[in-house]
């Protein structure tokens, strides 16, 4: 019997996230009287965490290494900005190519996803080569990043851009919005990156003990500069889709989106002091920041309000988190 | 007048699938030095946390001095009286000792302001009559690590603590300074404090202590008069069974030479350190701590640089830049600091065991995990390592399974060149007799293994031959044949053979 208490008990543990984005779902159902549940309200949830989860992905990882990333809203800044002023339909480009057509849309994309990438590079360069912390690395490329958008934007917003590209955004694909399948499979590669690939197993080890990593064979700094690039990178796309969600790129873009992020991270049940954590948990934190939020839009709570909630919510999973660490020491 | 200070009695203690303590005893007499001893996983250190109180006993009474306690903190016990010095200490080491020693009830003047002077004064007092010689204004990160501990055991008494609990105080300690800390003890023993002395060192046990608890798998052997106990018994009782055989040594094949190091040096650590290592031979490196012996391997494995000379395996060169070279090229190390630099503590058994040999196991890009599982299952196995399942935090093992798990770790490299460095410390008596029938079967298998212990009985039983170093210099090399306790003492303090037999 008692076997059994306790097979259920780590049952409950294992999946105690699970339960809580169910429990959550349920209240919220029965609270807004069954409109949470109309499918253009789900559909709306997914469209909505599609940014932060996308964002919380390579953030999981970042933590799991047992550092932060303060720099993907601004990264979200710069890369929104640059893609949207090389999209913008068809009248800016024209005054750089004679024939007034615009780019295509893929090479933009991939120039997007390279700027991200690099900013994440020089995140981990720093950390790693120079031996940073990454809360002082990260925060310098947040400054410096959104610094640059708004300098190579002037301040202003980029709108309308080509339609080919919004579709990313505003489209949808078998009634799924656009969004939530690049969620889906960006979730799925990370989760084959930090399960099935020496990369991910690496990622734990050195952010569990780093000395043990060195010690074990793995070449420590160059799988903390692909962890962070790979977070810029992730970014870069969640820039993109957002970009294109709302049809306009604009340096004030993304802000704050890193402490979401982390948040989402966290309450997935990502340890802030490295070695844990998961992409599938990365995901259900952000659907739980997600359902929340959409909940309390539902039921009428002053958006001001709702940041208290959430604020509550971030604390309390770190209790939890620091509570299951003190268990084990 | 209560015959015990401390009585634990019936204390039971469960943890995830552990049943820790099963209803244990521990009956300490004031005024007295009582052993507690135990293989690693035999529920010694459970059994102190729950006396002072960062453990709840599941059931169980305690009674200090005749009441009846429950303590709460560490803090709740410490002002009734009970203190512990651990094993792992934390000083702050930018404040003075008596900043240390009255840390959290420093004395104020009549302004209510911190009184420095008369905190140096009490504190100064204390260790006078402790008779341990550190000034009370010295800074505590000058210190070395056995005067910290004598600063904490000031502390304990100075908060008139009726129980000090000692948690393998001497691991750190040199021979020198363990007869100042015995002679402090019995220091406190005169002043009627008791002492719970927690040790895997027989030869300590039997000097200090009064009487003795022995302890296995979560429940009290038997409780005796030191007096009473000889050396065999006590191995008889902490195991359960004699052992014979303590040290499996066979005899195994001397192959051909598998690795030369020629004028390795690393300024300011060591100099000039050569010698050569056969395939089936187990190669001892004795000497004080300190000596570098340490430094040299870390060297040899490429975690540091080194400044100078030269490394051939199988008669060719190699340059050694990384633990990842070192692998490549057939040597594994198992490190002296088994949660420092061994293991990933909140990872699974699976992970700690797989992670040094995955690039064997890979698909295209892709893990194989299923092979991997099976190497596992395979280490677990032969190594029997008491774990659950391969999903088991690694922190949840014993200290006996937790090197077990890294001496796998190793082993599914396949290396050719094993370094071990203290493989047996701190671990219990039956894992060590392990270890040591492990080396001897890798030995036979033809691979070559350097063996770094500190441990005098050991080295002598197990290796083929001994390098002996002092200060970062290699004093002499001793074979199995030669070698004594004396000679490799009086080596390891920085005479030579030569003139060692001339003394003579």
């Amino acid at each position: 019997m008692s076997r059994l208490n306790s097979k259920l008990l780590s049952i409950l543990k294992k999946y105690s996230i699970l339960f809580i984005l169910i429990g959550l779902i349920l209240v919220i159902s029965i609270l807004s009287g069954g409109v949470f549940l109309r499918i253009t309200n789900l559909l709306n949830v997914l469209r909505q965490i599609s940014v932060i989860g996308i964002i919380s992905l390579g953030v999981t990882m970042v933590i799991i290494t047992a550092g932060i990333d303060l720099s993907s809203g601004a990264i979200v800044a710069i890369v929104s900005v640059v893609v949207a002023s090389l999209l913008q339909s068809p009248t800016a480009a024209d005054r750089l190519f004679k024939g007034g057509q615009p780019w295509p849309v893929l090479p933009i994309l991939i120039i997007g996803l390279l700027i991200g990438a690099l900013g994440g590079l020089i995140n981990g360069g720093l950390i790693a080569k120079f031996k940073i912390p990454p809360f002082v690395a990260t925060l310098g490329m947040m400054t410096f990043a959104r610094g640059w958008a708004f300098i190579y934007s002037e301040g202003r917003p980029r709108g309308s851009l080509i339609p080919q590209f919004e579709i990313i955004g505003q489209g949808s694909l078998f009634g799924i919005p656009n969004p939530a399948w690049i969620l889906l499979i960006c979730v799925l590669i990370t989760h084959v990156i930090l399960k099935h690939t020496l990369w991910g197993r690496y990622t734990y080890a050195l952010g569990s003990n780093i000395q043990a990593a060195i010690v074990s064979g793995i070449n420590t700094n160059r799988y903390i500069l692909l962890v962070y690039t790979y977070a810029g990178f992730l970014s870069a796309v969640a820039s993109i889709v957002l970009t294109a969600r709302i049809g306009s790129g604009q340096p004030g873009l993304g802000m704050s989106y890193e402490l979401d992020a982390i948040a989402a991270s966290v309450i997935g049940g990502t340890s802030l002091s490295g070695g844990i954590g998961s992409a599938g948990g990365a995901l259900i934190g952000a659907l739980i920041i997600g359902v929340m939020k959409n909940g309390l839009d539902i039921l009428n709570v002053s958006a001001d309000f709702q940041q208290v909630m959430r604020a509550i919510i971030i604390v309390v999973a770190v209790i939890i988190d620091v509570r299951k660490n003190i268990k084990r020491s | 007048m209560n015959q015990y200070v401390l009585e634990m009695i019936g204390i039971h203690k469960h943890f995830p699938g552990v049943h820790a303590l099963k209803g244990v005893d521990l009956r300490v007499k004031p005024g007295t030095v009582h052993g507690v001893m135990g293989e690693n996983g035999a529920g010694k250190s459970t059994l102190m946390k729950v006396a002072i109180g960062l453990y709840k006993a599941d059931a169980g009474t305690i009674r200090f001095k005749g009441e009846e306690v429950s303590f709460n903190s560490i803090h709740e016990a410490l002002q009734k009286g009970i203190s512990m010095i651990h094993q792992e200490l934390s000083p702050l080491p930018y404040m003075t000792v008596a900043q240390n020693i009255f840390l959290g009830r420093e004395i104020l003047n009549r302004f209510g302001l911190i009184d420095h002077k008369a905190i140096d004064r009490e504190a100064g007092k204390i260790l006078e009559e402790l008779q341990i010689p550190i000034s009370p204004s010295r800074i505590m990160g000058e210190l070395s690590v056995a005067q910290m501990q004598l600063v904490e055991i000031a502390e304990a008494v100075s908060r008139n603590a009726e129980l000090v609990i000692m948690d393998e105080p001497t691991s750190a300690l040199t021979e020198k300074e363990v007869d100042h800390l015995f002679e402090i003890i019995r220091n406190l023993k005169n002043r009627g404090v008791a002492v719970v002395y927690i040790s895997h060192k027989m030869d300590e046990i039997f000097k200090i202590t009064d009487e003795v608890s022995v302890y296995r798998d979560g429940e009290l052997i038997d409780c005796r008069k030191t007096s009473d106990l000889t050396r065999e018994l006590l191995i008889k009782m902490m195991v359960g069974r004699s052992i014979d055989q303590f040290f499996q040594k066979s005899k195994a094949k001397i192959g051909e030479i598998i690795l030369e190091v020629e004028g390795l040096s690393r300024r300011g650590v060591f100099r000039d350190v050569s010698f050569t290592l056969r395939r089936g031979e187990i190669l001892g490196f004795a000497g004080l701590v300190g000596a570098g012996r340490t430094e040299v391997m870390e060297t040899l494995f490429g975690i540091y640089p080194k400044d100078k000379g030269t490394i051939r395996i199988k008669g060719k060169k190699v340059d050694i830049h990384s633990p990842y070279d070192a692998i490549r090229n057939g040597m594994a190390f198992l490190t002296e600091d088994r949660k420092r630099s061994g293991l990933y503590l909140n990872l699974s058994v699976r992970d700690n065991i797989a992670i040094a040999s995955l690039k064997e196991h890979l698909k295209g890009f892709l893990i194989n995990h299923s092979k991997i599982h099976s190497i596992c299952e395979q280490a677990v196995q032969t190594l029997s390592i008491k774990t659950p399942n391969l999903e088991q935090q690694v922190m949840f093992l014993s200290g006996g399974n937790q090197q077990k798990v890294l001496v796998s770790r190793w082993l599914a490299t396949s290396p050719e060149i094993l370094i071990l460095d203290e493989p047996t410390r701190g671990i219990d008596v039956g894992a060590k007799a392990e270890i040591y029938k492990l080396m001897s079967t890798l030995a036979q298998e033809g691979k070559a293994i350097i063996l770094v212990s500190s441990e005098m009985p050991e080295i002598l039983a197990m290796s083929d031959r001994i390098v002996v170093m002092h200060e970062g210099v290699k004093i002499g090399e001793l074979t199995r044949e030669e070698a004594t306790p004396e000679k490799i003492l009086h080596m390891a303090t920085g005479e030579t053979l030569a003139t060692f037999q001339e003394a003579r």
